[in-house]
């Protein structure tokens, strides 16, 4: 990572992450579940650093607990989570804590405080963990706003007077403004038009052209998983599988996502409903 | 790991296995099942909410969060809940004297009027009328506010961001709601001491002298004492229980509404609760250190 006063980024048109085959995140046969419903089963999964992954699959299916279980916001029920070889589990909450500082975290409708203006959105991660002055604060926070394209006078507005697409931007540039290692994105172009979509999926690969960061996207819009990802996990509603298969239908190329053996991968890549309708009619008569 | 006092979805309950049917049973049986289980949630419930007050105490005497968290609750708390406060007790004081003057009367006692107006103020309509003035203004909001941010995943915001919610959230509210409460109480109690005056002097022209003396002779110091000692277990107890509502508020507005509502709902029962044992406790200890009954004040 740079050093905390480097916050001037060089634009890096193609970055070469020496270190890609080292693994940043390990999922060790994670299991969570809620009450009584199991959400995720054995998953077993590593992430290199450097890669963009893209997270896809049906409403239900877990993909939203599985990234939240990836930045220790849920407890695993089995199975354990290691961010840069170190288990959540045993980590204290200071660890914890110095750990969560090397995310960035986008969420999907970007949870920005209602309370605070744009700039102390943004800037609020570097007041909370760093001392710096007041001045490196306003740079940094007007240089993030700049790169995801939003224009200055944003920054005196507060959540309520952007648009979706214009609060996602904030959202980003307040995940990234501590210079994270790991960049989850939830759901970032859900209720989002078609163009502004593509400008969040740019902003993405923008990010990783100029970051030496990792992400995870978890979506179920194909076209940003084709665009973004250069591996891709589909999971699979647990209830609706069979006792032995595995949570995890798909984990490969977004090339190969077509010409998946798997029929319900197909189906959804296609967006077929396939034997779904034939479920649900089941369900209703039943 | 996970933070404790989050969402259900937050913490999930090991040991569950897949979806079991439940085997056909006997109405004793469900019976058993229903009372068992709802004892279960009880227990959990409370030990949650100690572990979610444990925590924000350890923040309390471990790291204060900034003033420029902490003044906004503070002005959120008390300055915007006084005229609220003041005109409730204004109020309270008239209707005291309204209630209690034809009784008085029938037995020649209306001079003394003050008395059992102004002992009743202090002692205990003044703090729990601010209490409970405090947890429906001020609990509800915190409650709604802390629901809404659940729910719009702001918390977890915080948490990926390397801030404690407990810490920034709790910590300010809990410290307004138990350093502005006696202070509101104490408004409470003269507001409704002018009112009781105003009504009991002016407009059924009770002795003004009589009226002052009989109360300085009824009302102890310690009957005061009383009613700020324990406005100060009322306020933390509106503070940690909206805020804990507000936590584990469940999802869209319904869910945000429910907290709210069961955040008023409880603090007052536990205001009440709490207000009974103080009673009994401080009475208790005054007349152990003044057998003779005189105030320590």
């Amino acid at each position: 990572m740079n050093s905390d006063n480097d916050y001037e980024y060089e634009l890096d048109p193609e970055p070469n992450f020496d270190d890609t085959s080292e693994s940043l995140i390990d999922v060790d046969d994670l299991s969570v579940v809620f009450e009584k419903q199991t959400i995720l089963q054995d998953i077993n999964v590593s992430i290199l650093r450097g890669q963009t992954i893209a997270v896809i699959g049906e409403s239900g299916c877990g993909k939203t607990v599985f990234m939240k279980t990836l930045v220790g916001l849920i407890q695993p029920t089995q199975g354990s989570v290691s961010f840069d070889g170190r288990r959540f589990d045993e980590m204290g909450m200071a660890e914890l804590t110095q750990t969560r500082k090397r995310f960035g975290f986008v969420f999907q409708n970007a949870a920005l405080f209602d309370s605070m203006s744009i700039f102390e959105n943004v800037a609020f991660p570097l007041r909370q963990n760093e001392v710096v002055a007041e001045t490196e604060v306003r740079d940094r926070v007007m240089q993030h706003l700049l790169e995801v394209g939003l224009p200055g006078e944003v920054a005196r507005k507060y959540p309520a007077e952007l648009s979706g697409g214009m609060r996602k931007r904030v959202g980003l540039a307040r995940a990234l403004i501590l210079k994270p290692e790991l960049v989850v994105y939830d759901e970032p172009t859900t209720g989002l038009d078609p163009i502004m979509s593509d400008v969040i999926n740019e902003l993405i690969l923008e990010t990783r052209r100029r970051y030496p960061v990792t992400s995870i996207v978890v979506t179920h819009d194909m076209h940003t998983a084709r665009k973004v990802a250069d591996r891709v996990l589909m999971f699979y509603p647990r209830r609706r599988l069979g006792p032995h298969e595995s949570q995890v239908l798909f984990d490969g190329s977004p090339s190969d996502l077509e010409h998946d053996d798997d029929r319900r991968v197909r189906q959804f890549v296609r967006g077929e409903a396939g034997e779904r309708l034939k479920e649900m009619s089941l369900q209703s008569e039943g | 790991m996970a933070e404790q006092g989050t969402a259900a979805l937050s913490s999930p309950r090991s040991g569950g296995a897949m979806d079991d049917p439940t085997p056909s049973e006997g109405p004793f049986v469900r019976w058993v099942t229903e009372w068992g289980s709802a004892v279960v949630d009880g227990v959990t419930t409370v030990g949650d909410i100690a572990i979610f007050a444990w925590k924000m105490f350890v923040w309390l005497f471990t790291r204060l969060p900034r003033r420029g968290t902490i003044l906004p609750n503070f002005y959120q708390v008390g300055v915007l809940s006084l005229p609220v406060v003041a005109l409730t007790g204004t109020f309270i004081g008239m209707v005291l004297a309204v209630n209690s003057y034809y009784q008085f009367q029938a037995f020649g006692l209306e001079n003394r009027l003050g008395v059992v107006i102004n002992t009743s103020l202090v002692r205990e309509l003044g703090p729990v009328l601010a209490a409970t003035m405090l947890a429906g203004r001020v609990g509800s909001a915190m409650a709604a506010v802390l629901g809404t941010m659940r729910v719009t995943e702001q918390i977890d915001a915080l948490t990926t961001m390397g801030a404690d919610p407990i810490h920034y959230l709790v910590v300010p509210r809990f410290l307004a709601c138990i350093l502005l409460i006696p202070a509101l109480t104490i408004m409470a109690d003269f507001m409704g001491i002018v009112g009781g005056y105003f009504y009991s002097v002016v407009i059924l022209g009770i002795d003004h002298a009589a009226y002052l003396n009989h109360s300085r002779e009824g009302v102890r110091g310690f009957d005061l004492f009383n009613g700020i000692f324990k406005s100060f277990f009322f306020g933390g107890v509106i503070a940690i229980v909206s805020c804990y509502r507000g936590f584990n508020c469940q999802a869209g507005a319904e869910g945000v509404g429910k907290a709210a509502t069961a955040a008023f709902v409880y603090s007052f029962v536990l205001i009440l609760a709490i207000d009974l044992t103080l009673n009994i406790f401080l009475d208790a200890l005054y007349f152990k250190l003044y057998p003779g009954g005189t105030s320590i004040l």
